[in-house]
């Protein structure tokens, strides 16, 4: 940013600097740190819905699902290792695979060697069931002998045991890893196929995270996960963190409190600005450049050579990539994975408010967003309910209609949302910081 | 081999739980299916608020249908949402004409890319959701009334003699008879009347019907009043058949995208089409077949359900033919757009 752009800049991050102070003064320091970490996750999100959508114009409706795939990763990697579970299934679950993964390369091989037709159909048609019905016969027992052991506590395959911080690089992967799937097939029509199968894909991903109980236990969800800062606890037993509080002339309690959150912070900000400190790179390179080339006259661009589709996969995967990567640490900052609580609203539509508010096509505009919305989004639920009691004073005791107002105002937020969104894409369709375009 | 009277029994069961559902179902998502592939075909861009649409229309009918209730009027054996139909599909083209009024003619007139649009929708489809939460709340509501079967399983199985029963739910048979009176008249509007023809112009080459004198307003608008029209009977109907939750029409969403996809997208016809095929994939992908196959085969005695996805899933089949269409022919059966 240079210019008139950095003073903006500046401004709109001075004036979000004040608003999480005044939440600070108003309610408690606590509020506002929890508050902050939210806002650093959500503009991390914000950040790699821009690189898709801001760098190339890809639609991507399905950001709950690379979300939820990194929330399973911190499961997966940070839980302990259950090694009665994988003596109970593991053989049966490796076989399936193994099945599956058979069926697969010679449903290609077939693929690649025959000629298009009747036969080449039926032939697929045939191994793929074949190989669905081997991978299952091998699979439910597996399913059913992981299920079986432990299951008021259990009842999973646990995880690697390894620390949790280490699950938001392997989130990433496994958010890369179903990008490429979806991308593989959606792109290269046009735009709206990419949003319906992106949407398609993240329903299924919760689906199975909800169902698959021997993966990370379901809707029974999985709480307890280890964590990469100390407990408030251990703090509060330091001598050296008690005299530190009190010389601070703060409670202990309430000083280990704020030093958790203010700890995790600075994990989330150094992730932050490490991932926007490569994407503003990425920008300014030649890649860069050949990405808002490609974005703004794709037929330009290819007539230069430039191969838009495989281009395209690379940054829908990047951009997932680092979704993924927020979505572990989200999992990580709760300290449970609560997988019934996924909703496409708040986790893909609310981050598309985020992105289109703050600016598409500027990282920091997204960063802004992210923030921005996440403190709107956070606050309209008690500013609503204070809009209905106000009103609702004014209305006669006991009327139904103040009544009503009190129990619609969580759905307030909704409303609200939708507005800002049609508002800023119809008046400041650039957000309010708008990408600058370089020459 | 199993005797004649174990077919019979097999082909009940069959017909009891998954052809009779599916074609509920299918009927429910090619009303659904046709608003989408109207839409796409005249203003051309995925509708993402079609779901919260339909949940508007319903929520209108729901509530007109407890004040006649409460007041005493009704059409029974037939359910009171019926006579309730004609209000709430007012209220949802009312809502959908102001929607484009204030949201989508502005980015009509400046020509905008389609994702513009299909973001624009997303906007709309907050706005839906949330006044619909805000009127009736997120929960499960039934407003179902009237006689609950056309026959029960008992009646059949003392009509037939058959071990099986095949019952017939009300809601069921309404859909059917319904959504084919539905589709033959717009059908009718589609190929005779000046309108239709004009919009079905309008979709298949808008320069050229806009020169041949074709008003664009008036295409726009009539698109607006039939999907409006058809998402409020197609979510009516499925309210009745299942129940009304907001969350539910929001995912229906992905099924109607699969059936206007697989049937060719833009293409009237390729959306009922569709919609029949999901249902039945749907259905007969979450049977479980253990029993169907005991008539069939008496002297097998398998030890799983014979399921072949787990019903949790039956957004996997929407979505797996979806993937299969795009793969094989992008175009969907009909010879749609390529979206």
């Amino acid at each position: 940013m240079a210019g008139n752009g950095l003073g903006r800049g500046l401004a709109a991050f001075g004036a979000m600097a004040a608003l999480l102070i005044a939440v600070g003064y108003a309610q408690s320091w606590s509020v506002s740190l929890a508050m902050l970490n939210l806002c650093l996750i959500s503009a991390i999100m914000a950040l790699g819905l821009n690189i898709q959508w801001g760098y190339a114009g890809l639609f991507n409706a399905g950001v709950m699902g690379f979300v939820a795939l990194g929330g399973l990763a911190a499961v997966l990697v940070s839980e302990p290792f259950r090694p009665e579970a994988w003596r109970a299934g593991g053989a049966g679950l490796g076989a399936a695979a193994a099945s599956a993964l058979a069926a697969a390369a010679l449903i290609a091989a077939i693929r690649r060697r025959m000629r298009p037709g009747l036969a080449r159909g039926a032939l697929t048609a045939i191994l793929a069931m074949g190989g669905y019905a081997l991978a299952r016969h091998f699979f439910d027992p597996a399913v059913e002998a992981i299920e079986a052991i432990d299951p008021s506590s259990a009842g999973n395959i646990g995880g690697l045991g390894l620390p949790i911080i280490l699950s938001w690089p392997v989130g990433g992967l496994f958010a890369a890893a179903a990008a490429w799937l979806v991308g593989k097939i959606a792109l290269g029509l046009r735009s709206d196929y990419l949003a319906i199968a992106t949407l398609g894909i993240s329903e299924i991903i919760i689906a199975i995270i909800k169902n698959e109980d021997w993966l990370a236990r379901g809707v029974k969800n999985v709480s307890g996960l280890s964590r990469p800062v100390p407990y408030e606890l251990e703090l509060q037993q330091s001598a050296w963190f008690v005299a530190k509080a009190q010389s601070w002339g703060l409670d202990p309690a309430e000083a280990s409190g704020l030093a958790v959150k203010a700890m995790y912070a600075g994990l989330f900000a150094a992730v932050l600005l490490a991932i926007l400190w490569l994407a503003e790179r990425a920008l300014r390179s030649p890649w860069g450049r050949m990405m808002r080339a490609i974005r703004d006259n794709e037929h330009a661009a290819a007539a230069m050579g430039k191969d838009v589709t495989a281009r395209h996969l690379q940054v829908f995967v990047l951009g997932s990539a680092v979704i993924g990567m927020a979505g572990a640490m989200l999992t990580t900052l709760d300290g449970q994975f609560t997988p019934g609580t996924y909703n496409p609203l708040r986790y893909t539509f609310l981050i598309w408010v985020m992105v289109i508010v703050g600016g598409s096509g500027n990282n920091w505009g997204a960063v802004l967003g992210g923030f921005l919305i996440w403190f709107v989004w956070v606050q309209a639920e008690p500013a609503g309910l204070m809009l209905a009691e106000t009103v609702g004073a004014l209305l006669p005791e006991g009327s139904p209609l103040a009544q009503a107002l009190s129990e619609g105002a969580p759905h307030m937020r909704m409303i609200f949302m939708g507005l800002i969104l049609l508002l800023v894409l119809r008046f400041a369709p650039r957000g309010i910081l708008p990408e600058k375009i370089r020459r | 081999m199993p005797e004649t009277i174990d077919i019979l029994n097999a082909l009940a069961l069959f017909a009891n739980f998954v052809a009779i559902p599916a074609l509920a179902y299918g009927s429910q998502l090619a009303l659904g299916a046709l608003g989408v592939t109207l839409i796409f075909g005249i203003l051309r861009f995925a509708y993402f608020a079609h779901g919260d649409l339909m949940a508007f229309g319903t929520m209108l009918a729901v509530l007109t249908t407890w004040g006649l209730q409460g007041a005493g009027i009704g059409i029974a054996p037939l359910p009171t949402a019926l006579l309730a139909l004609p209000v709430a599909i007012l209220g949802a083209v009312a809502l959908s004409l102001a929607a484009d009024r204030a949201v989508f003619r502005f980015y009509r007139a400046r020509r905008a890319k389609p994702v513009i649009f299909v973001m624009a929708s997303v906007g709309v489809m907050f706005l839906f959701n949330g006044l619909v939460r805000l009127i009736i709340g997120p929960n499960d509501q039934r407003f179902a009334d009237g006689a609950r079967f056309v026959f029960t399983a008992r009646d059949f199985k003392e009509w037939s003699g058959l071990a099986e029963g095949v019952a017939l739910r009300q809601s069921q048979a309404l859909t059917v008879v319904v959504a084919a009176l539905v589709v033959a008249a717009l059908f009718w509007f589609l190929q005779r009347t000046r309108t239709g023809k004009a919009m079905r112009a309008y979709s298949d080459n808008e320069d050229l019907a806009l020169l041949s004198g074709v008003d664009p307003d008036r295409v726009v608008r009539v698109t607006w009043i039939i999907a409006a029209a058809l998402a409020t009977i197609a979510g009516v109907l499925y309210g009745l058949d299942k129940s009304f939750k907001p969350f539910t029409y929001f995912q229906l969403l992905l099924p109607i995208f699969a059936a206007a996809i697989v049937g060719g997208i833009g293409q009237p016809i390729g959306a009922i089409v569709g919609g029949y095929l999901v249902a039945f994939s749907e259905i007969t992908l979450t049977y479980a077949y253990r029993k169907f196959f005991a008539y069939l085969v008496p002297a097998w005695e398998p030890d799983g359900l014979l399921q072949i996805l787990s019903t949790d899933y039956k957004f996997a089949v929407s979505f797996i033919i979806l993937v299969v269409v795009l793969l094989v022919r992008p175009t969907g059966i009909f010879k749609g757009r390529v979206l």
